[in-house]
């Protein structure tokens, strides 16, 4: 979706302002925001790219006028009507223990596949022009760019079909994953800083070969 | 309750009592338990901070089979020292070199190496570095006062999967003597994410 999540490149956002030290939460309710965002998303009813979904589909000027944990919460609530979690009585509580250890674990989204990566290291690739409505991890900088693979990551879960509409059930059949380099004249033209190499983790429906 | 300013990207007041209203509303229904927020936030507030990507620096930079390591399977290195959890999965360390700079963004969302750097500063969040991270990156290191010769190649690495970024910066001059312990306290969050460099203090007493 090219919505206002999409802000590489965007210019005129004004200077970054550094905090030294900063504290993870600078007011209470970011951590309650935090945690409980967490908490129900441990219920089990989304996975991480539907999550995402959810904030890059809140409209344009609210998502760029909301602080972040606000934007959590904003989803979360649309999310719970979504799924209409409030009525529902299948659902218990996650434990502190049972929270915390899975935070503390891992859970991989590498998947095992029979396919073999049909890109290797040093191959010139021209990402896809498309301009999908739905969830995508394909920047739009990055659209229609010619790049070269640096390293394969393994089969992952792709994200655009994962984050389909909450209560639908995904699909979780893995593509390959590429990191994949630009040249910062590629994305940015030629006022581009000319030492920039900018690389992005792409899955293998982004790309297409490139001849030559 | 605190009433700290920030200036950018960050709140309070409606925002208050709007999540106090969600959470007691989804404890009444049983689905979250307010004592497991607290040790969620216990988790990410003390016990998951930078501290752990500082450690993890300070054995690459005193130990070239642990830098080797690190560089070649992060994933392992990192757990070795029994940093684990959720967005550390497929970790991945670069390293920075008189010839080149890394830096790394999420321009998507916040992905962010949170069992090694804990939960992400709001700089980190904001439009601001998300934007300008992979078209000005020099400018960028600029609002962090860092200036790097023209010289030096800038890598940009845009998480845009769930594989997450840990930058080794170079180890400062004059710091031959010291203990993994002393160097880790050198190491700062941004220097690990590529908006610093490490330095040693003109007058920690230390050199």
């Amino acid at each position: 979706m090219n919505g206002a999540q999409d802000l590489g490149g965007g210019q005129n956002f004004g200077p970054v302002v550094p905090e030294p030290d900063e504290p993870a939460f600078h007011h209470d309710w970011e951590r309650r925001a935090m945690a409980m965002t967490l908490a129900i998303g441990a219920l089990g009813v989304w996975n991480i790219d539907q999550s995402r979904h959810e904030r890059e589909k809140l409209p344009p000027a609210t998502y760029l006028t909301s602080s972040y944990y606000r934007i959590w919460i904003l989803a979360l609530q649309n999310s719970l009507d979504a799924l209409n979690l409030l009525e529902r009585t299948d659902l218990t509580a996650r434990t502190a223990e049972e929270l915390v250890g899975a935070f503390s674990a891992r859970a991989s989204y590498e998947r095992p596949t029979d396919t073999e990566p049909a890109f290797a290291v040093g191959q010139r690739v021209l990402t896809r022009r498309e301009n999908p409505t739905g969830h995508t991890r394909l920047p739009r900088y990055a659209r229609g760019r010619i790049g070269t693979i640096a390293a394969i990551r393994g089969a992952h879960v792709f994200p655009d079909r994962n984050a389909v509409p909450l209560g639908d059930r995904p699909d979780k059949t893995p593509e390959w994953l590429y990191t994949v380099d630009f040249a910062g004249t590629e994305l940015w033209g030629e006022g581009s800083d000319p030492t920039l190499t900018v690389s992005i983790d792409a899955w293998q429906p982004y790309l297409q070969a490139v001849s030559g | 309750m605190d009433h700290l300013d920030h200036p950018e990207y960050s709140e309070l007041s409606e925002m208050d009592a709007r999540v106090r209203a969600l959470e007691t509303l989804l404890t009444q229904k049983g689905l979250i338990d307010p004592r497991a927020l607290d040790a969620v936030i216990e988790r990410y507030e003390t016990e998951v901070g930078p501290h752990n990507g500082a450690a993890v620096v300070a054995k690459a930079w005193s130990d070239d089979a642990y830098r080797e390591w690190l560089l070649r399977d992060a994933d392992e290195a990192i757990a070795s020292l029994g940093y684990i959890g959720r967005q550390g999965e497929h970790m991945v360390a670069v390293q920075n070199t008189p010839q080149q700079h890394n830096m790394v963004v999420c321009t998507l969302c916040s992905c962010y190496p949170w069992p090694v750097l804990g939960l992400p500063p709001v700089w980190y969040k904001s439009p601001a570095y998300r934007s300008r991270a992979v078209i000005d990156p020099r400018g960028v290191l600029a609002d962090f006062g860092v200036t790097l010769d023209d010289s030096v190649r800038i890598k940009v690495w845009d998480s845009t999967a769930e594989i997450r970024y840990l930058v080794i910066p170079m180890r400062p001059d004059g710091t031959d003597g010291m203990t993994e312990q002393q160097l880790a306290e050198l190491v700062t969050r941004d220097s690990m994410i590529g908006t610093g460099v490490v330095s040693v203090p003109v007058s920690g007493g230390r050199v």
